[in-house]
C-alpha cells in the first residue's frame, strides 16, 4: 500500500483572496513578521500496491482532477504503508 | 426548437431555465440528468446554475467528469448553441470548452443581487438582439466568480471579441478586464456568472435577459431557413 499525499496550492501569480484575509488578521493580531499567507489544500490518497506507474497515475489524477493548472501548482509524496 | 437543461446533483437553477424557456420564450425543454449519453435530440444546451456535487474540491471540478459532458462536448463540436449560467460557467471551464479559472470573490462574500452589465459584442449567436453597447440589468449570485485567465489568454479573448459582458460602473467579484461572460473562439459556447435566466419577465424586476434566449432561437431560425 502507499499513503499519497498531495498539496495544491495557487500559482504564485494568483492573487490568494483568502490568504489575504488570514494576513491581515494575523497582523492585526500583532504578527508583525507574517509577510505573506498562502491557503492552499492537502488531500491524502491510498493506493493499493499492485498500481504500476505510481508517478505517472498520480501526475494524472492530479494535473486532470485535484488540481487547476490554470491557476494551482501541485506536488506529491509518496510512503510505503502497512494497511491497518 | 428543443433546449436541454442539463440537472446535475446540486444544481439550483433548473427550474429557472426551463420556466425560462417555457413560459417566457415559448420553446420546448427538457431537464436532462447528469448520466444521459445522448444529446442529439437537442438543438441547444443549457448548463444552469447551483453547487454542483456541493462544489467539493472546486466548482463544476466533478461535474466536468459527469458521463453527460462528452456528450456537451461533442453538441459544442457540431457547432450547436451551449449556454453556461454560475455554475454552469464554472463547469464549462473545468471542462476545458472555454479558457481561464474561477477564483473566490475577492471580497470573500457571496454576492446575490442585481448587477449592470455591458454587451461588449452583440454580434455573436446568443447576442444578436441586443444593440452594440447596450447596459442590461441581471442578477449576479456567486461566491466564485472572480474570472481568471493569464496575459495570453487575454489578449486572445480580446483579439477575437470573445469577451461578450462586462460588469458596468463596477466590478462585484475582481474579475480581470471586469469579465461577467465569455465565448470560445467558435462563438457557440457562451459562459458567464449573471443569471439571465432570472431576468426574464418585469415580474422578476427585469425581462433584460430574455433577449439573450432569443437571440439564440433568432439564430437557429435563420440558420435552418437558409437550410431548408
Amino acid at each position: 500500500m502507499y499513503k499519497v499525499k498531495v498539496y495544491v496550492t495557487l500559482k504564485e501569480s494568483v492573487l490568494d483572496p483568502q490568504g489575504t484575509a488570514v494576513k491581515k488578521s494575523l497582523r492585526m493580531m500583532g504578527y508583525d513578521d507574517v509577510n505573506d499567507v498562502r491557503i492552499g489544500k492537502y488531500m491524502e490518497l491510498t493506493i493499493g500496491e499492485t498500481a504500476d506507474q505510481l508517478d505517472a497515475m498520480i501526475e494524472e489524477i492530479c494535473s486532470k482532477l485535484l488540481a487547476n493548472p490554470v491557476i494551482e501548482d501541485y506536488r506529491y509524496e509518496i510512503e510505503e504503508c502497512v494497511p491497518q | 426548437m428543443k433546449f436541454a437543461v442539463i440537472v446535475f446533483p446540486g444544481s439550483n437553477c433548473d427550474v429557472d431555465m426551463y420556466h425560462a424557456v417555457i413560459d417566457e420564450l415559448g420553446e420546448e425543454a427538457e431537464y436532462v440528468w447528469h448520466d444521459e449519453t445522448n444529446l442529439d435530440r437537442f438543438d441547444a444546451i443549457l448548463l444552469p446554475g447551483g453547487f454542483s456535487f456541493g462544489d467539493y474540491l472546486r466548482t463544476g471540478a466533478i461535474a466536468r467528469f459527469s458521463p453527460v459532458m462528452n456528450e456537451v462536448v461533442k453538441a459544442a463540436e457540431l457547432g450547436k448553441p451551449v449556454l453556461g449560467v454560475c455554475n454552469g460557467f464554472q463547469i464549462l471551464l473545468e471542462a476545458g470548452l472555454l479558457p481561464g479559472a474561477m477564483r473566490r470573490n475577492d471580497s470573500l462574500k457571496f454576492i446575490c443581487r442585481p448587477v449592470l452589465l455591458e454587451v461588449k459584442n452583440s454580434n455573436t449567436m446568443f447576442t444578436n438582439q441586443y444593440a452594440p453597447g447596450e447596459i442590461i440589468e441581471i442578477p449576479i449570485a456567486h461566491g466564485e466568480g472572480n474570472y481568471y485567465c493569464d496575459e495570453t489568454t487575454l489578449a486572445k479573448l480580446k483579439a477575437n471579441n470573445q469577451i461578450v459582458f462586462t460588469y458596468h460602473n463596477e466590478n462585484p467579484n475582481g474579475s480581470i478586464e471586469n469579465i461577467a461572460g465569455i465565448m470560445n473562439k467558435q462563438g457557440n459556447v457562451l459562459g458567464m456568472m449573471p443569471h439571465p435566466e432570472r431576468a426574464v419577465a418585469n415580474l422578476l424586476g427585469s425581462h433584460d435577459g430574455l433577449k439573450l434566449f432569443q437571440s439564440i432561437v433568432n439564430q437557429w431560425r435563420e440558420s435552418h431557413a437558409i437550410k431548408a
